[in-house]
């Protein structure tokens, strides 16, 4: 049977998917923007029936900042037209595409080997939990661009805090705004460099930073 | 209890229907009335009544590739069950055949092509080919899917009447096989993001520019065997999307044929939306909807 959590989770996968198929950015931008919601709704759904101020605060958090701020941030730092594509990967979207229909199919073999100690939401969350922090791995490395990578970034990171998901009634909370903050200060702090990067190379291609060094 | 051969007739009849469907929505979304609907009708009629011109440079490949064709592609149709309505045939592993049958007509159309000795043709023949390579694999993965999720083996016994039950209990899994199985309709019958129907001479078209020696009958029957791929590739998603299953076959086979307008209706608007892809990018959309059925076969294997 299909829970709400369940497709909730699937979405999340699917937006993996597309994220390795797509080259525009402000669409990859939004499209993990839908990620963030769709996993900031996943603590309300898993917990519904005791529901705390703790986990409404954790959903809240990750709703602003995986929807709204770091969608706004990036879009503003990649708002100048140089870097509206990215149009020579490492790998090819085609290539990626069906390796990463090989990882979530290795995940979810790994996730069916990996029992949990205690019921989780939907059965789907550790395989969904590895497909993405793997895909957003492959997405780091595969790609060119500071900005893409930064969202592979934060694609690693929404697997994680599926992760997390399974563990939030027993972790502290402190833990848990710590991850949140890291991550905040991160993309913040990447979104400040790649326009810099940009303002200073006029380019982002990450490639090309192997290159520098200091002048003789 | 309808006879399973009148459903078979009534695909062969209703075939180019699908086609003045399509070009119907394509021209009110354009603001325009557009031909009849029966105009495909109308066409392979005239089309019938021509003589047959033939290159002296083909030999009895090009004579026989129509036929082969339009054989081929109705002995497929045979296989497919109108929803809940059960087909001519039906056994054990019948999608294999269907598959097997539609590459049938493909090769003999792709022959024909490439006999008539011009580099156009069998420029067109590679693509064909080639894209047909990507999808073949695509179609596959659907029917392991909804084989998985329905338990039968025949086409008949997947979309058969346990298919709403089959929703309820893997309907994430039936649902990214039925939005890939729209894709390969797409790409399968030379529509829009794929391939545009309505050029001709054009250096990036796949289908079309392997009829350009045909004539007469020969074309006719060629239409005719893309009209019946088409509605065979809009009954298998009519019958998988549209899951009523009454028992009572007259509201089946009616709400059958609704689902199949409805495919119609959205390749329509598919087309009037879209710009085709280029070239290069269609293998990616071929790929992207085997991603998706892939993702569904893993989820319907695990549940």
């Amino acid at each position: 049977m299909t829970t709400l959590a369940d497709l909730l989770l699937i979405v999340v996968i699917l937006v993996d998917l597309f994220a390795l198929a797509s080259s525009r950015l402000g669409a990859l931008i939004r499209i993990v923007a839908l990620q963030g919601l769709a996993l900031g709704l996943l603590p309300l759904i898993a917990h519904h029936e005791q529901l705390t101020w703790r986990t409404a605060a954790l959903a809240g958090g990750s709703l602003a900042l995986k929807g709204a701020v770091f969608p706004w941030l990036l879009l503003r730092a990649t708002r100048q037209d140089s870097v509206r594509r990215e149009l020579t990967p490492f790998v090819g979207y085609t290539a990626s595409l069906l390796a990463g229909v090989a990882i979530v199919g290795a995940a979810f073999v790994m996730g069916s080997r990996l029992p949990l100690p205690f019921p989780a939401v939907s059965d789907l969350l550790v395989p969904v939990a590895l497909s993405t922090t793997i895909i957003g791995q492959f997405l780091i490395v595969s790609r060119r661009k500071a900005a893409t990578q930064v969202l592979g970034y934060l694609v690693l990171e929404n697997g994680i805090f599926v992760f997390g998901l399974t563990l939030s009634v027993r972790m502290p909370a402190l833990v848990e705004m710590g991850v949140l903050l890291d991550v905040f200060i991160g993309v913040f702090v990447m979104g400040l460099a790649v326009r810099h990067i940009q303002q200073e190379f006029d380019s982002i291609d990450a490639s090309q930073l192997t290159h520098l060094r200091d002048l003789p | 209890m309808i006879a399973p051969a009148a459903v078979f007739l009534l695909g062969l009849a209703l075939a180019p229907l699908t086609g003045g469907l399509i070009v119907r929505v394509k021209s009110l979304a354009a603001g325009r009335t557009g031909p009849p609907i029966l105009q495909p009708y109308f066409d392979l009629a005239r089309l019938w009544r021509k003589g047959t011109v033939r290159s002296t440079s083909t030999s009895w490949v090009f004579a026989s590739g129509s036929v082969i064709t339009a054989a081929a592609t109705a002995a497929a149709l045979a296989l497919v069950p109108a929803g809940g309505v059960r087909a001519p045939l039906a056994f054990a592993g019948d999608a294999v055949l269907l598959v097997g049958l539609l590459a049938l007509g493909r090769f003999a159309m792709v022959l024909s092509a490439m006999d008539t000795g011009s580099s156009f043709e069998g420029m067109g023949a590679s693509r064909e080919t080639a894209f047909s390579a990507l999808a073949e694999p695509v179609l596959m993965l659907v029917v392991a899917s909804v084989a998985r999720a329905s338990g039968g083996l025949s086409l008949s016994e997947m979309l058969g009447p346990g298919l709403p039950a089959a929703w309820g209990l893997h309907g994430a899994s039936l649902a990214l096989a039925a939005a890939a199985l729209f894709v390969i309709l797409l790409a399968e019958n030379a529509r829009i993001p794929v391939d545009d129907p309505a050029t001709h001479l054009e250096l990036t078209m796949i289908h079309e520019v392997m009829l350009l020696d045909h004539s007469g009958p020969d074309l006719a029957l060629m239409e005719y065997a893309s009209a019946l791929k088409l509605w065979i590739f809009g009954a298998l998603l009519a019958g998988l999307a549209v899951p009523v299953r009454t028992g009572w076959e007259a509201l089946d086979l009616a709400a059958f044929l609704a689902g199949t307008a409805a495919a119609a209706a959205v390749v329509g608007l598919v087309e009037s939306s879209m710009a085709r892809l280029q070239l290069a990018r269609v293998p990616q959309l071929v790929v992207g909807a085997g991603a998706l059925a892939a993702f569904g076969v893993v989820l319907g294997v695990r549940a």
